[in-house]
C-alpha cells in the first residue's frame, strides 16, 4: 500500500512534462538574459548562466533606445503600469456603479439599458478596430492615456460579473438595511462594496492582465515612443532585431521578461481570487 | 389603542395578479399576533407591506395612529427580522447591532450604551467583536433579534425567523422570542407556515390561504371551532379527521350513528380531532387499525373507519393493538362544514 | 432587479451615464461607422466616397487571396483549439487526482495566463532562430531546415504552437475547477459501480465535464481568432508577405496599412457576424449549463 503504485508516477510524470512545457520557454529567456550579445550571436540559448544580467537590465531600463531616443524600459514600464491599472480601475469603477444601477433600482427603462449594455459583450474590439481608430483620432485623443484606456472600457465584461454578483446578494440584506434607515448611497458604501470585496480584488487582477497585455489597440492608438507599453514595444524589438549586426538580444530578453514578470506575480500571487474570479464570470 | 389598523389592505401586482384581498384587522398595542398560512398565501406580502417593502395598491394602513402608506421602512418606527437574518456579513456583532442607531444619527456613546444593553438582554455579551460567519445559527438568530430590540420600536416583524433553525434550538429560541416580546410589551407580527409556532406563541391567531384571512382568532378558538375545512386541515397536528357524514332532519349521520344536531339538510363533512374519537368497548364505530404509531407520551392510531383514513389519538395508558377497534366521539367535539364551500356549519351536541 | 429596489430615479441615471456614454462613443458610434462604410467605396485620396452596396463584399468573396487566409484561419483556429483543450484536459485530469505537489503543479501550469500574446510570439521568434534557435536545433535532427518567416508551412506551425502555450492554461484552469466542482459523492458513487479508472472517466467524469468543455470550445474558437493577433504579428515581423495570416490580421493589414477601408469594413462585418453567431451559441450553452448545476 506505501509503494507508490504505477499509476501515480505516470501522473506526475505527465505532469513534470505539462510544467516544463510551461516553464522552459520562459527559463530560456531568463537565460538569455545573462549573456551578452556576442555569444548569443555565436551559440544561441544555453545552459550556462552568464553574468551580464546587471548590464542587460540597465541597458534595458535606463538607457534610451528607438528612433525617438526617449523610449526607455522604464518609461514602457510606467505606460503598461498606467494602462493596466487605469484600465482595470476604470472598468470596475463604471462596471459596479452601473450594475447597482440595474439590480437595485426600479428603472422604467432598466431593461432598455440592460440591453445596450449587455450588446457590448456580442462584439469584442478587434472587430470595429478602424472606425474605433477614426472616433479617437477625430476626439484627438491619440497618444493620450484617455485614449489607450477608455475606448478598451467599452464593453461590459465587468458591468455583467457584478450583476451576476449582485443578484446572488440575499434581497433580504438590502431590505434590512432600508429598515436600519440607509438610502442608496449609504447602502453601496457601507453594506454593497464591502461585500464585494473579493469579487473586486478578483476583477481587479483579471482586469488588470487584461489591460497590461492589450497589443492591437496600444499599437494603432500610440505612435510617440514615450507612450510605448512593454508589450506594444515588443513589435518595435523583434523589427530592431531583424536588421542589426549585433542584435541587442540581452536587452530585448529582460523587456521581454520585464512585460511578462508583473502580471505573473500578480497571477500567482492571488491566485485563489483569480481563478474565482475567472471561474465565476462566464455564469 | 389599536397599534396597528388595516383597512380594505389589498395587493395586486403590475401582472394584475392579486396576492393579497382587501383585508382589515386590527392589531392591539402589545399584542403578538400570528399570520399563519401555507407558502404563497400572501402571508408574507401583507408583512413586507407593513414593514414598507412592499408597496400597497389598496386601502390604508396606520402604524401607531399615524398613515404610513407611502412612509418609507427606515420612518415607520419597525424593526424586522428576516429569515436568513440578513445580517451584515462584513460587520461585528456590535456593528450589525448598532448600524441602525448610526444612520439615525445617535451619538457613539448613546449607540454604545443602547448595544450593551440588547446584547446583555440576549446573552450576547462575549460574541460582540466577531463576524456572523463565526457565530452559530442560534447566535445568529439573537444578533438578528438584538438588531431589532435595541431600536426600541412602535412595532416587531417577524418574518419566519425561526425556520432555518434546528429543530431543537427551533423550540428553545420560539420560548426565548416569546420571553422577551413580553418583557419589552413591543406590538409583534409573527409570520410562519408552522403552526406549531402559531399555537404556541400567538395572542391571536390570523389563519391565510390564497391571499384571504381565513380566520382570526385565539389559539384555543381556531383549534376548537375552525371556520373552514381549510382551517381545519392546517392547524393541528395530526390535522382534523374529515370525514363525509349527512344531515337527515336536523341529524347528522356518519354511517348509520347520529353525531350531533344541525339545521343543515344534505351531505355535508364532519370534522373529528383525532383526540375526540374515545377507544370505547361499547361506541358505535369500528376502526379498522392498521398501524400503531407510538409516540412516547402518546400513541396515534391510524386506519379506516367507513372506508376513509383516519387517525385517532390514544394516551399512553390505554394500550392498543392493530385490527378492529370500537370507538366512540364526544359530541361536543364534533365540527360541521358545509361540503360546498368548506365553510363552517353550526351544530350542537 | 432586486424585489425591494430604491425607487429614486436620478441616482441611477447618473450611475449608468458614464457606461452608456462610453459604449456610445466607443462601441455603437464604430459600430454603425464599420457597418456603414463596408457599402462604400473610399477614394484612395480621401476625397469623399461612392455607395457600392455589396460590391465590397463580392469582391471579398470572389478574391482567392481572401479565401485562401479564411480557410487559413479556419484551420488554424482548428488546430489551435483541439491541442490547447485536449493538452489542458489531460493535464487537468492528472492534477486533479495527485495529492502531493497539486498546488506546485497547479501554478506553474497556469502562470502563463499572464503571458501577453505577443511576448509568446517573441519566445516563439527566438526558439525558431535561423541559426541557433533550440527549436529549429531540434527540428535540425529529424533533417528538417527550420525556416520561420519563409516557409509557409514552418510559420504556420510556429504560430500555433505559441498558441496552444499561451491558451493551455485558461483551458486547465476552467477544467480542474469542473472537475473540482463533480460532488464527491458521485466520485465515490462511480469508484463503487466501475472498478476500471479509464471506464469511470469516459462514463462518469467527461459528460459531467462536457458543459465546461462546450463552454471552452467558444471561448478557444474567439481566442483564435482574436487574441492570436499579437502572436501572428511578432512571428511575421509585421511583415505580411506571403507568410499566413488570420482574418483579424487581414483586417487589419488591409485597413491600417492599406487603407482600403470599405473593403476593410466589409471584412469586419464578416468577423462580426462571425462572432455573433458564435455568442449567441455560447449563450445558449450557458442557459444550459445553469441547468446542468
Amino acid at each position: 500500500m506505501r509503494k507508490p503504485k504505477l499509476s501515480t508516477l505516470i501522473d506526475h510524470a505527465v505532469l513534470i512534462a505539462g510544467s516544463l512545457f510551461m516553464m522552459l520557454p520562459l527559463l530560456m529567456v531568463l537565460q538569455m538574459t545573462t549573456i551578452p550579445d556576442t555569444e548569443i550571436i555565436r551559440t544561441g540559448p544555453s545552459l550556462t548562466i552568464g553574468d551580464q544580467f546587471d548590464d542587460n537590465f540597465t541597458k534595458a531600463m535606463f538607457e534610451a533606445s528607438g528612433f525617438s531616443g526617449e523610449n526607455t524600459g522604464l518609461s514602457m514600464l510606467k505606460n503598461s503600469m498606467i494602462l493596466g491599472m487605469g484600465f482595470a480601475v476604470g472598468k470596475i469603477v463604471i462596471g459596479m456603479m452601473a450594475a447597482y444601477a440595474i439590480v437595485y433600482f426600479r428603472l422604467r427603462f432598466a431593461t432598455l439599458a440592460f440591453w445596450l449594455i449587455f450588446t457590448t459583450l456580442l462584439l469584442p474590439l478587434e472587430v470595429r478596430i478602424l472606425p474605433s481608430y477614426e472616433v479617437v483620432q477625430w476626439l484627438g485623443m491619440l497618444n493620450t492615456y484617455q485614449g489607450l484606456i477608455i475606448p478598451l472600457i467599452a464593453s461590459a465584461t465587468a458591468t455583467f460579473f457584478f450583476r451576476q454578483f449582485f443578484r446572488s446578494v440575499p434581497e433580504e440584506l438590502v431590505e434590512a438595511a432600508r429598515i436600519d434607515g440607509a438610502g442608496p448611497v449609504k447602502f453601496f458604501i457601507d453594506i454593497l462594496v464591502p461585500l464585494s470585496q473579493t469579487m473586486i480584488a478578483a476583477m481587479f487582477i483579471i482586469m488588470f492582465v487584461y489591460g497590461w497585455n492589450q497589443y492591437l489597440w496600444p499599437t494603432m492608438i500610440t505612435t510617440d515612443e514615450d507612450m510605448y507599453t512593454l508589450v506594444r514595444g515588443i513589435k518595435q524589438i523583434v523589427q530592431v532585431l531583424e536588421g542589426a549586426v549585433v542584435p541587442e538580444f540581452g536587452r530585448s530578453n529582460v523587456l521581454a521578461l520585464v512585460a511578462v514578470i508583473p502580471p505573473v506575480l500578480v497571477v500567482v500571487f492571488f491566485q485563489s481570487w483569480f481563478v474565482k474570479g475567472l471561474t465565476e464570470s462566464d455564469k | 389603542m389599536a397599534q396597528v389598523q388595516l383597512n380594505n389592505i389589498g395587493k395586486t401586482y403590475p401582472n394584475g395578479f392579486e396576492a393579497l384581498h382587501p383585508t382589515t384587522f386590527e392589531i392591539a398595542e402589545g399584542e403578538f399576533c400570528v399570520l399563519v398560512g401555507p407558502s404563497g398565501c400572501g402571508k408574507s406580502t401583507l408583512l413586507r407591506m407593513v414593514a414598507g417593502l412592499e408597496d400597497i395598491t389598496a386601502g390604508e394602513l396606520q402604524i401607531a395612529g399615524r398613515v404610513v402608506n407611502h412612509i418609507d421602512p427606515a420612518d415607520r418606527d419597525i424593526a424586522m427580522v428576516f429569515q436568513n437574518y440578513a445580517l451584515y456579513p462584513h460587520m461585528t456583532v456590535r456593528k450589525n447591532i448598532g448600524y441602525g442607531l448610526k444612520n439615525r444619527g445617535i451619538s457613539k456613546d448613546e449607540i454604545a450604551r443602547k448595544v450593551d444593553e440588547a446584547t446583555a438582554m440576549l446573552n450576547l455579551g462575549d460574541y460582540l467583536d466577531r463576524k456572523p460567519s463565526q457565530l452559530s445559527g442560534g447566535q445568529r438568530q439573537r444578533v438578528a433579534m438584538g438588531r431589532a430590540i435595541v431600536r426600541d420600536p412602535a412595532l416587531f416583524l417577524f418574518d419566519e425567523p425561526l425556520s432555518n433553525l434546528d429543530a431543537k434550538l427551533r423550540n428553545q429560541m420560539r420560548i426565548e422570542i416569546k420571553a422577551l416580546q413580553r418583557r419589552l410589551g413591543v406590538t409583534s407580527i409573527y409570520v410562519t407556515h408552522d403552526q406549531v409556532e402559531a399555537m404556541t406563541m400567538a395572542d391571536r391567531i390570523i389563519v391565510m390561504n390564497a391571499g384571504r384571512i381565513e380566520q382570526i382568532g385565539t389559539p384555543a378558538e381556531v383549534y376548537h371551532n375552525p371556520a373552514s375545512i381549510f382551517v381545519a386541515s392546517f392547524m393541528g397536528a395530526p390535522p382534523m379527521n374529515l370525514l363525509s357524514a349527512s344531515a337527515v332532519d336536523g341529524a347528522v349521520k356518519l354511517g348509520d350513528q347520529t353525531i350531533c344536531q344541525t339545521q343543515h339538510q344534505g351531505p355535508v363533512t364532519a370534522g373529528i380531532r383525532p383526540e375526540a374519537f374515545v377507544l370505547d368497548a361499547t361506541g358505535p364505530f369500528i376502526m379498522d387499525v392498521q398501524i400503531v404509531e407510538e409516540l412516547g407520551a402518546h400513541r396515534l392510531l391510524h386506519g379506516t373507519l367507513n372506508d376513509e383514513n383516519v387517525t385517532v389519538h390514544i394516551d399512553n395508558e390505554v394500550t392498543a393493538v392493530a385490527g378492529p377497534q370500537r370507538l366512540s366521539v364526544r359530541p361536543e367535539a364534533v365540527c360541521l362544514f358545509n361540503v360546498m364551500d368548506g365553510q363552517r356549519l353550526s351544530c350542537s351536541p | 432587479m432586486k424585489r425591494a429596489g430604491f425607487t429614486t430615479i436620478s441616482l441611477p441615471v447618473l450611475l449608468l451615464l458614464p457606461q452608456l456614454v462610453i459604449i456610445a462613443v466607443f462601441f455603437y458610434w464604430p459600430t454603425v461607422v464599420a457597418i456603414h462604410s463596408s457599402f462604400y467605396l473610399q477614394d484612395p485620396f480621401g476625397f469623399g466616397s461612392t455607395f457600392v452596396g455589396l460590391e465590397n463584399y463580392a469582391d471579398l468573396l470572389s478574391s482567392r487571396e481572401y479565401r485562401k487566409i479564411a480557410w487559413f484561419t479556419v484551420v488554424f483556429s482548428g488546430l489551435v483549439t483541439f491541442f490547447s483543450l485536449a493538452i489542458a484536459l489531460v493535464l487537468a485530469v492528472k492534477a486533479d487526482k495527485v495529492l502531493r505537489g497539486a498546488k506546485t503543479y497547479r501554478t506553474l501550469l497556469m502562470w502563463v495566463y499572464a503571458v501577453a500574446p505577443p511576448v509568446a510570439g517573441f519566445i516563439a521568434v527566438i526558439m525558431f532562430n535561423q541559426s541557433w534557435g533550440p527549436l529549429t536545433e531540434f527540428f535540425g535532427l529529424f533533417g528538417h531546415r527550420f525556416m520561420v518567416g519563409v516557409n509557409f508551412n514552418d510559420t504556420a506551425f510556429s504560430m500555433v504552437l505559441a498558441s496552444v502555450w499561451k491558451q493551455v492554461p485558461v483551458n486547465f484552469i476552467f477544467f480542474l475547477s469542473g472537475l473540482q466542482s463533480i460532488p464527491r459523492s458521485v466520485r465515490e458513487a462511480a469508484l463503487i459501480d466501475n472498478r476500471s479508472a479509464s471506464g469511470r472517466f469516459w462514463d462518469v467524469t467527461f459528460p459531467l465535464l462536457a458543459p465546461t468543455g462546450f463552454f471552452l470550445l467558444i471561448i478557444n474558437i474567439t481566442y483564435s481568432l482574436f487574441d492570436t493577433f499579437g502572436i501572428v504579428d511578432t512571428v511575421v515581423k509585421g511583415e505580411p508577405g506571403n507568410n499566413p495570416m488570420t482574418l483579424v490580421y487581414k483586417v487589419y493589414v488591409d485597413g491600417f496599412r492599406g487603407n482600403d477601408l470599405g473593403g476593410s469594413s466589409a471584412q469586419s462585418v464578416i468577423l462580426m457576424v462571425l462572432v455573433l453567431a458564435l455568442t449567441i451559441f455560447q449563450f445558449r450553452l450557458i442557459e444550459r449549463r445553469i441547468h446542468y448545476t
